[in-house]
């Protein structure tokens, strides 16, 4: 606590108390809309922030669930969003560990052992980190395309091409291991080497088990960049059963076929999941960002 | 205890790593002899040079500490750095819809294409039993000679057919009503004939012989069959040309040189767009890192304050924005900002009495990309402003207060001074990403509205991966040539952002 206070400081704290309500007001604006939207019966329905007229129709599409509207007209789910869900969260899974693997490995190197060219590669990694996938496209279409002619699951419009595709994305994750690994102290290391510890033993038996959290962090953070990915994702894959959810969310805004509804059960049903993991981790992830970021 | 030699060798991870890095080689190998006999020699070779270097790094001794850096690098090779590669290679090729295809592919397309030679006519009739079809057909030239197919459905039509010689069909004979109905069937039929000619629909009663419409000629040329006509490959244009300058389609890919970027830099329809597009991106990526540092860093001192007791709360609240996945929220504005059903111009319109064209005016789609961006991104710089904020000395601020300076002389003089250096290679990273904010420009705007005086797909909102995107991947035709050249140039630009960045780092390291 601060020894010196001004004398209009009760003023103040309720001053900043308003503002703060105000801004948050604004801010979960979007997120009390779009629940109380999903809850509203059509998709073009205005109406008032609690429904008046509540109906379950939209998340019943949502669920892939046909739905019997009141005047007995059967409707039947326009997209399958549960299948988008599934395949979001299965590319999202595998690629995140191929990452992880990856990245800590890389990270170990960096940070332990000496090679040459090393400094030359770190640099050539966070510059390669700020080019975006987007601007390979057309290349990775074409590649992907040839790489089908040769091995069928790489080709265009497998998800195995897709998680590969994704691979990419380890520079930066090898900065943020890095920077955890140094903040360890190599002492523990040195005396499993001296008793005749080899570098993997060293690296699988005292620093693996000490670096857990920034793992962790890895992870959550590829999981949430690659289920978010919607460039590459909506170039490589076309069947409306192996879309991911970012491209197949999409669909519901169609100028022409505006579901406005659906779309919003759709969104907090398959939003909520990802918020929540985010939520619990973010203590990890706001200090794995700041440490990496600052050192970087 | 005692083990045979040969037999524990090969168990211990030795022989288990020599067998893994066998087995993958012999994998290897055998996709890029596959690649090399296909003519997909740089593939082939990328794959060899990245397979040697794999196998080297993982047998000898001395490249041990290669062995943790070749996977992620060989992740960064062909992830990141060959389609880079790849992506300026085809920036000096026509490659597009139009000329998709290697020149090799697309002769042997041109020499597959065939036209009714009328050699051999025959008269058609069609016979229905059941679901069944057949087809009797009767030489026109020689009555005697009759064939009669096997029978096919028209639900799943097979291409190619054979037909005997015989006249006898199952069921009923269709009249020509019905025969007009099933043309558009009958027309994607090839019928083969016993001595191997083949027959496809020539007219409504007919069917009749083909002929291939191309022979090979000298160096490479085409000669047309039925007119005499010959077509020369022109390796400039990509394109087989007839003597009278008449490109035939499709065409091929052929290298260009620096065409697509002379194009970018001349063609007046690409260059005024490109600047114009140029400078939105510049100005959009600038705008949000400056309108979202101060809201950031406004709330991060507001939520660190400490007689704020509550602030735990509005942490959790204001960081909602930044957990939610970004393309449900930015699908989520899209919708809320409709004109004509979004809830956003319903209150402003009961109000204010205005529905501001949120999607067709330029100025007021570049505010809302604006005001849904800096939604998007304050709570990163809050929560980057609160990381730096904690590191201040508590005893600056104590010494200020007994000076008398209010919370603007603060900010001034002691907050944005102490953080503004480890700041900026975030900043200079922040301004890179937005400038490649792709996700929220197709999903919100999807570029438009569209820029009337462009002769490549523009829009107003358009930045320049969003614009690169349509003309690569847009419904206008795609030219994938054309779109890389304006990669390449993104590239230069992102290239000399992250030198800076890298920079502004080792700068602040050194310190």
């Amino acid at each position: 606590m601060a020894m010196v206070q001004p004398r209009n400081l009760k003023y103040r704290v309720w001053a900043a108390r308003l503002f703060l309500i105000v801004f948050l007001c604004l801010i979960m604006f979007p997120f009390l809309m779009i629940i109380s939207v999903s809850f509203r019966s059509g998709n073009f329905a205005t109406g008032s922030l609690i429904p008046s007229n509540p109906s379950l129709e939209h998340w019943a599409m949502a669920l892939g669930i046909p739905w019997e509207a009141a005047d007995g007209t059967i409707m039947e789910p326009t997209f399958p969003v549960l299948t988008w869900l599934w395949n979001s969260v299965k590319i999202s899974v595998v690629t995140s560990a191929f990452i992880l693997l990856l990245s800590t490995t890389g990270a170990y190197a960096f940070a332990r052992l000496r090679f040459r060219f090393k400094q030359g590669l770190l640099q050539m990694m966070m510059i390669m980190q700020m080019f975006p996938a987007v601007l390979a496209l057309v290349a990775f279409h074409a590649i992907f395309d040839k790489l089908g002619n040769f091995i069928p699951w790489l080709g265009l419009n497998t998800h195995g091409a897709l998680t590969i595709a994704y691979l990419g994305g380890v520079t930066m994750n090898i900065w943020l291991i890095k920077g955890y690994f140094e903040s360890i102290d190599n002492a523990l290391e040195e005396s499993a080497a001296i008793d005749g510890a080899t570098p993997w033993q060293a690296f699988r038996h005292i620093l693996l088990p000490l670096s857990v959290p920034i793992l962790a962090v890895v992870f959550i953070l590829a999981f949430i960049a690659t289920i978010g990915e919607y460039p590459v994702a909506s170039v490589l894959v076309q069947d409306m059963d192996k879309l991911t959810l970012a491209v197949g969310a999409n669909q519901f805004l169609n100028p022409q076929n505006y579901l406005w509804g659906d779309f919003a059960a759709s969104a907090v049903l398959t939003g909520l999941p990802i918020t929540i993991i985010f939520l619990t981790a973010q203590r990890y992830l706001v200090s794995g960002l700041t440490a990496g970021g600052v050192k970087g | 205890m005692k083990q045979p030699q040969g037999a524990g060798g090969v168990l211990s991870g030795n022989g288990l790593k020599w067998a893994l890095v066998a087995g993958i080689d012999i994998a290897l190998l055998y996709i890029v002899t596959m690649m090399y006999a296909q003519g997909e020699i740089a593939f082939a070779l990328v794959i060899l040079l990245l397979g040697s270097i794999g196998t080297w790094v993982f047998t000898s001794e001395k490249a041990y500490n290669f062995r943790y850096v070749y996977p992620s690098l060989l992740g960064v090779i062909l992830f990141v750095v060959f389609p880079l590669i790849y992506t300026v290679n085809i920036a000096f090729t026509n490659y597009s819809s139009t000329n998709l295809l290697p020149f090799e592919r697309v002769k042997q397309i041109h020499l597959d294409k065939t036209y009714s030679s009328g050699e051999e006519k025959f008269a058609l009739s069609l016979y229905q039993h059941n679901d069944a079809y057949q087809l009797q057909l009767t030489s026109k030239q020689n009555n005697d000679e009759a064939y009669t197919t096997e029978a096919f459905s028209v639900a799943q039509l097979p291409a190619a057919i054979s037909a005997n010689k015989s006249t006898i069909a199952e069921g009923d004979k269709l009249t020509m009503r019905d025969v007009i109905k099933l043309r558009g069937d009958l027309s994607q039929l090839t019928v083969m004939l016993p001595n191997q000619s083949e027959l496809v629909m020539t007219s409504l009663r007919e069917f009749g012989s083909m002929a291939p419409l191309f022979k090979e000629g000298d160096n490479q040329s085409l000669i047309n069959n039925q007119t005499g006509d010959v077509y020369q490959p022109d390796h400039a244009t990509g394109f087989y040309m007839s003597q009278d300058g008449e490109r035939m389609a499709p065409g091929f890919t052929v290298y260009v040189g620096w065409d697509n970027f002379v194009r970018v830099l001349t063609d007046p329809g690409i260059q005024g767009p490109f600047w114009k597009i140029l400078g939105w991106t510049v100005t959009h990526a600038g705008l949000t890192v400056l309108f979202t540092l101060i809201i950031g860093l406004m709330l991060a001192c507001l939520v660190q304050w400490e007689p704020l007791k509550e602030s735990g709360i509005y942490r959790v609240l204001l960081i909602l924005p930044y957990a939610v996945p970004a393309f449900i929220s930015i699908l989520i504005f899209r919708g809320l900002f409709n004109q004509n059903f979004g809830e956003i111009n319903m209150v402003l319109n009961s109000l204010f009495g205005i529905s501001p064209e949120w999607f067709t005016n330029e100025y007021l789609a570049k505010a809302m990309i604006l005001i849904v961006n800096c939604w998007l991104g304050y709570p990163y710089m809050m929560i980057l402003t609160m990381g730096l904020l904690k590191a201040i000395p508590e005893d600056l601020y104590e010494a200020s207060a007994i000076d008398g300076a209010n919370p603007l002389h603060n900010l001034r003089h002691i907050t944005v001074p102490m953080i503004i250096k480890p700041l900026i290679p975030l900043l200079i990273a922040s301004f890179a990403f937005n400038f490649n904010n792709f996700v929220l420009i197709n999903l919100l705007t999807g570029g438009g509205p569209n820029l009337i005086d462009a002769s490549t797909p523009a829009g107003a909102t358009d930045i320049l991966v969003s614009y690169t995107f349509r003309i690569a991947f847009g419904s206008y035709g795609q030219d994938y040539g054309l779109a890389s050249a304006i990669a390449g140039l993104i590239f230069v630009i992102v290239g000399v952002i992250a030198w800076a960045n890298l920079k502004a780092t080792s700068k602040l390291q050194e310190q």
